[in-house]
């Protein structure tokens, strides 16, 4: 087949629905583009296990602290899932998580805002894993099969993970004036962020038209965060907390709520680095990294050893026998 | 107010009891602390594993130790801790649960060995006290299986199965560790040299224990000591490290006499509790 009858070939299967496997022929910038989002969402999930990390050991129950250990430790199981997902296109993980150390590879900016107080636990999980499951449900019939494979995996949890986020929230709401007060806290400061979760206006998000257009993306980033507010802002209502938006307003004629407008000069400052946890985020990944080396040498070491000594047993098996 | 008689053994079932729990809890807390940091992503994922099996086995054991402060008379339950906290719950009538036990005893209240309580320093170190920890911890609860005590049998046989994983892991990381590189080699070395001196505890019979080996609950330690040694040399063995042969054993956990380490790890681990007292999570 010439190029032409290949870009044929893959644009009749994007076309149709066909999945397209890590052995089809893809455009490079097809693969290019699922590279950078899946090990940017890969990093999201890795970096994410931070911020709620910090509160295992605080917990304020030793129910809680098993689901949010678990939960903490799902996340992890997705940044497993979508490395293999990635790799399968052509890049090992080392090389990705390189690129995360090295700040050429992105992750979710919503991880470079501080947990302070445990409602933050509830807010993440309600609000977080809630703006992710509107972004990742689409994806489970991306294009590529095994990114869409893996979100099937990752979407699960993440319902799971928003529905006991938004329990804790709803405990705190009624619980003392101390715990309601520090539940609305938590929605004050999450909320814009969780918003801006999903990117920048369509107008601003260049890639946009190109993913749609391949089937990597299903909905634009407005839709997907009006979609988002809706839901939200009900659920909220439901527990008696109060969206932090002055502008909020039910529209009779787009059938959506109105909002107000997005602080965009503090979503690329946090984008470029000037997040208030960035630097903390980073130094993390890259202490555990570096401090991990040579407890992976010797793990490599141990194992090439030990397919030494049985391919010499192996040997003398065959030998004797 | 007057000391009233307390029902010893109930009292020796109690303690012996927490002794366990905290042993899980503390441990479960440390290894809990990895999440997120962990040197490969798979590894994280299996030391969370390992922590929620811990506190898990220590809720189960918490509550059965909550049920059994909750029968005695309301003056004895006061007598039974110090901790202010708790005694003021117990004043007003209330009955206690595991996250009283678990957050508002201080630290001369724990009865862990010391070995849980000691910092994870790095993944040697880690490694060194898990595996010192599991192998201990395989042996006590196959021993309790049998116990004539019908719940502690029943945790000990459903911990069981999750020890059996837990010690294949943490055998498993001193071979490679031992056989992987030079570098390795002797960092774990040096961890299982450090950490020895915290396992003669492990063996060492409080009353709680005696006991309740007199009644058929509890375990046999010289017994399980001897299993134990040898269980730990034929991996060390295999991992081509050595024994250790130090015999200065550091001991008092279990009598709560604990080292500095576990109060800064209670601080963190019950701010919750202390700043937002009797609310519900
Ligand atoms: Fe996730
Ligand atoms: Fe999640």
């Amino acid at each position: 087949m010439t190029t032409k009858s290949f870009q044929e070939h893959f644009d009749n299967q994007i076309e149709n629905e066909v999945s397209i496997e890590p052995r089809d022929w893809m455009p490079d910038d097809y693969r290019k583009t699922l590279i950078r989002q899946i090990s940017q969402h890969a990093h999201s999930e890795i970096v994410g296990m931070l911020p709620e990390g910090n509160w295992i050991t605080r917990a304020p129950s030793l129910r809680r602290k098993c689901v949010l250990l678990a939960k903490v430790q799902d996340e992890g199981g997705h940044g497993l899932y979508l490395y293999s997902a990635a790799e399968t296109l052509g890049i090992s993980r080392d090389e990705m998580i390189e690129q995360l150390h090295s700040g050429k590879a992105k992750y979710s900016s919503i991880f470079n805002y501080p947990t302070i107080t445990w409602a933050d636990m509830g807010a993440i999980g309600w609000l977080v894993d809630g703006a992710a499951i509107m972004n990742q449900v689409p994806l489970c019939r991306t294009s590529y099969g095994p990114y869409a494979r893996a979100m099937v995996r990752v979407c699960k949890e993440e319902s799971f993970h928003q529905r006991q986020g938004y329990e804790i929230m709803m405990t705190l709401a009624n619980g003392t004036e101390v715990q309601k007060k520090m539940a609305q806290d938590a929605l004050n400061r999450w909320w814009w962020p969780s918003i801006m979760m999903f990117g920048p206006s369509d107008a601003d998000s260049p890639h946009t038209a190109q993913s749609m257009k391949w089937r990597i993306k299903r909905f634009s980033n407005d839709e997907l965060r009006q979609k988002f507010i809706d839901v939200t802002v009900e659920q909220a209502k439901l527990i008696g907390l109060t969206v932090p938006d002055p502008n909020l307003k039910w529209n009779e004629e787009t059938g959506h709520f109105d909002f107000g407008e997005i602080n965009w000069d503090e979503f690329w400052n946090v984008v470029k680095g000037n997040g208030p946890c960035n630097k903390e985020r980073l130094q993390a990944r890259q202490k555990a990294w570096n401090e991990g080396a040579w407890v992976r040498e010797a793990a490599i070491a141990h194992a090439q050893k030990s397919k030494l000594k049985a391919a010499k047993n192996n040997k003398q098996k065959s030998e004797t026998a | 107010m007057a000391t009233v008689q307390i029902d010893n053994t109930t009292f020796q079932l109690l303690h012996f009891t927490l002794q366990w729990a905290d042993n899980a809890l503390i441990n479960g807390h440390r290894l809990s602390e990895w999440c997120g940091h962990g040197p490969v992503l798979e590894q994280d994922i299996a030391l969370s594993n390992i922590a929620l099996d811990h506190i898990g086995q220590a809720r189960s054991l918490y509550q059965y130790a909550a049920s059994i402060c909750n029968n005695f008379d309301s003056e004895i339950r006061q007598q039974l801790f110090a901790s202010t906290a708790l005694n003021q719950k117990i004043s007003k009538g209330e009955l206690i649960d595991e996250d009283d036990l678990a957050y508002l005893r201080d630290a001369w209240d724990f009865r862990n060995t010391l070995l849980v309580e000691q910092p994870n320093s790095d993944w040697a170190f880690t490694v060194a006290r898990s595996f010192y920890f599991d192998t201990f911890n395989f042996f006590w609860l196959s021993s309790l299986q049998s116990s004539s005590d019908s719940v502690i049998a029943a945790i000990a046989e459903k911990s069981l199965k999750e020890v059996n994983y837990h010690l294949r892991w943490s055998s498993e990381w001193i071979i490679r560790l031992g056989d992987g590189t030079m570098e390795s080699h002797q960092r774990i070395q040096d961890a299982l040299n450090d950490r020895w001196s915290f396992t003669g505890e492990l063996f060492q019979p409080t009353e709680a224990d005696i006991a309740m080996l007199s009644m058929g609950v509890g375990v046999d330690l010289s017994r399980i000591k001897q299993q134990w040694l040898d269980r730990i040399h034929a991996v060390l063995n295999e991992a081509t490290l050595i024994m250790p042969t130090s015999v200065w054993m550091q001991e008092g956990g279990k009598q709560t006499r604990h080292s500095e380490h576990l109060g800064y790890l209670l601080a963190e681990m019950q701010f919750m509790q202390r700043a937002y007292p009797n609310m519900q999570w």
